[in-house]
């Protein structure tokens, strides 16, 4: 399916910690929703023009709903966590590369998820499980006892959690959490706040492991036209062929020998 | 009912357009409107070599608009020709090339090379973008500048010359009629406005660049305006653009004297936002009785 711009419905939202929401949207974008991929969310406020990139965390079985689950962070945000069942919502997608499944086929998999950069590991774990059989060690990173999403993951392979202030699972962030189980594996797929990335990449490398990882940055179009969103890309990138490459198409997930972050 | 306007001696089949940086070349936005039903498409601004941009973050929203500051990233003529005008040539829509440079000498290269390409309608001299360091913009603040400039560019160019005029200058009739006066065939303004947003929970500039250039419907008023005065100081057409979000905007910018409109940061709000004009557009007429756009052009009493 092409992108689309769309008015869809809100199914259900829920708050599921502190200044965390979650919601279901029934649209039929989730027909062709891949893990990894993002939709963008329009304010109605319209003081707040631009679009607010917000991973998919996962589609429902028959694909006819899309699940978020982001963090309330601006007036954007705050807007969507006031919606209810049945208002109408305005969203941009689907949006962006997706994790590659097939490169975790037979392989020992890491997820790592941190805060809000949580979420799209659900539906990765759930299509890796449901695909390739692959029952993943999922790490996750919370900065205290609000362990969301935590129970979900758990069904999909074994979970293992930090949390910054010690309350729950180890102490520190996702890489205390390797070290302190003694974990391995051959392959990474992440997501969270650009520290950890960094140190992902930087394991990853000192491991010889290939790690995917997604990333975040200020965006307007989503689509690929205003060259807003970049990284910086150790080879030229295909497009503006200037070692910049587009996270809203070329991303958001990369390879990190691929990106220089 | 006529919509066709001719700008330069090149018709265009409506009078709107894409803003140059807002639409790439039409490719990514191809997805949601076809580009047939455009006016014309304005290209995202090419060097003669790639340039990489600014750092990031080069966005930001403000109230009613938004800050960017790209910086030009692009991939340099030799790209752009291969990959960007060959997809538009299976496009039934006037082509504009916008082309920026740090030197004189930069864009009389691009302007040169362009000189051949058949499906390029008309260029537009970037010489107002506010985020890049040399050039461009030192262009366009000086009358002096914008007049020599503009006639060594009139010298070579083989297709209609629009020079993109900067709002953030003292009195913007005086750029405009440097231009017309070097000979340019158009004036398209304005591009964005110099702004500055700062995050006061890190206390950091919300740009890397520190500043950027505001755009968005918060600076359609000061675009209406500047849209009237320049057509009371000039001869040559204007194609009008600041905010545009509707088919009610983009008569305003033609009651006030443009020929033509552009749609820029609304794209990214709305990615219909073209098409929805060029239908509006018609709806206003038919409201109105007017049988031909030419007659709303400069019409406010």
């Amino acid at each position: 399916m092409a992108k689309q711009k769309v008015i869809a419905k809100v199914a259900r939202q829920e708050q599921i910690a502190a200044g965390i929401f979650d919601m279901w949207i029934e649209t039929a974008l989730a027909q062709d929703a891949k893990p990894g991929q993002f939709i963008s969310v329009y304010p109605k406020d319209k003081s707040t023009l631009l679009p607010r990139p917000i991973s998919i965390c996962e589609v429902n079985e028959d694909k006819t709903m899309l699940r978020i689950v982001y963090r309330v962070a601006g007036k954007g945000t705050a807007e969507f966590s006031a919606y209810t069942a049945g208002d109408d919502i305005a969203i941009l997608g689907t949006l962006g590369n997706g994790f590659p499944l097939d490169a975790a086929k037979g392989k020992r998999v890491f997820l790592m998820g941190g805060g809000i950069g949580i979420p799209p590991m659900l539906e990765l774990a759930k299509q890796l499980k449901k695909q390739y059989d692959v029952e993943s060690r999922i790490v996750v990173g919370y900065r205290d006892n609000q362990t969301f999403l935590a129970d979900d993951l758990a069904k999909y392979g074994s979970v293992y959690i930090a949390s910054e202030d010690g309350s729950v699972g180890s102490k520190g962030n996702v890489m205390n959490a390797i070290e302190e189980n003694n974990l391995s594996a051959d392959i990474i797929m992440a997501c969270g706040p650009m520290p950890m990335l960094r140190a992902i990449k930087q394991y990853a490398e000192a491991n010889n492991m290939t790690a995917y990882i997604s990333l975040e940055e200020r965006m307007a179009c989503g689509v690929g036209a205003c060259l807003g969103c970049v990284v910086k890309t150790k080879e030229v990138d295909h497009h503006s062929h200037v070692h910049n490459a587009r996270i809203c198409t070329d991303g958001p997930v990369y390879d990190a020998k691929e990106v220089e972050i | 009912m006529n919509t066709t306007v001719n700008i330069a001696g090149v018709t265009f089949k409506n009078p709107v357009m894409t803003a140059s940086g807002t639409f790439g070349s039409g490719m990514e936005y191809s997805e949601f409107v076809d580009l047939n039903r455009l006016g014309g498409v304005v290209t995202k601004g090419v060097a003669n070599v790639p340039w990489p941009g600014n750092p990031t973050p080069r966005v930001a929203e403000t109230y009613g608009g938004m800050l960017n500051a790209i910086g030009l990233q692009n991939p340099g003529i030799d790209v752009f020709m291969e990959r960007d005008l060959a997809f538009l040539k299976d496009y039934d829509t006037n082509v504009i090339v916008n082309v920026c440079g740090k030197s004189v000498e930069d864009y009389l290269e691009v302007v040169e090379r362009l000189a051949d390409a058949n499906n390029v309608a008309m260029l537009e001299i970037n010489v107002s973008c506010p985020n890049v360091k040399e050039g461009a913009i030192a262009f366009g603040q000086k009358a002096d500048a914008l007049f020599d400039i503009t006639s060594r560019i009139k010298k070579v160019a083989k297709q209609p010359v629009i020079m993109k005029l900067s709002p953030n200058v003292t009195d913007i009739t005086e750029m405009a009629k440097a231009a017309e006066a070097a000979g340019a065939d158009c004036v398209s303004l304005i591009n964005t406005i110099t702004g500055m947003k700062i995050d006061i929970n890190r206390k950091t500039f919300a740009l890397a660049n520190k500043t950027g250039g505001l755009s968005g419907p918060a600076i359609k008023p000061v675009a209406v305006r500047m849209v009237y005065q320049v057509a009371q100081a000039v001869n040559i057409p204007i194609i009008g653009m600041g905010g545009i979000a509707t088919a009610e905007d983009a008569i305003e910018f033609i009651l006030a004297g443009a020929s033509a409109i552009s749609v820029g940061a609304m794209n990214f709000v709305n990615p219909y936002a073209t098409i929805e004009i060029v239908e509006g557009i018609e709806t206003y007429m038919k409201a109105q009785g007017v049988d031909d756009i030419n007659d709303l052009i400069g019409a406010v009493k």
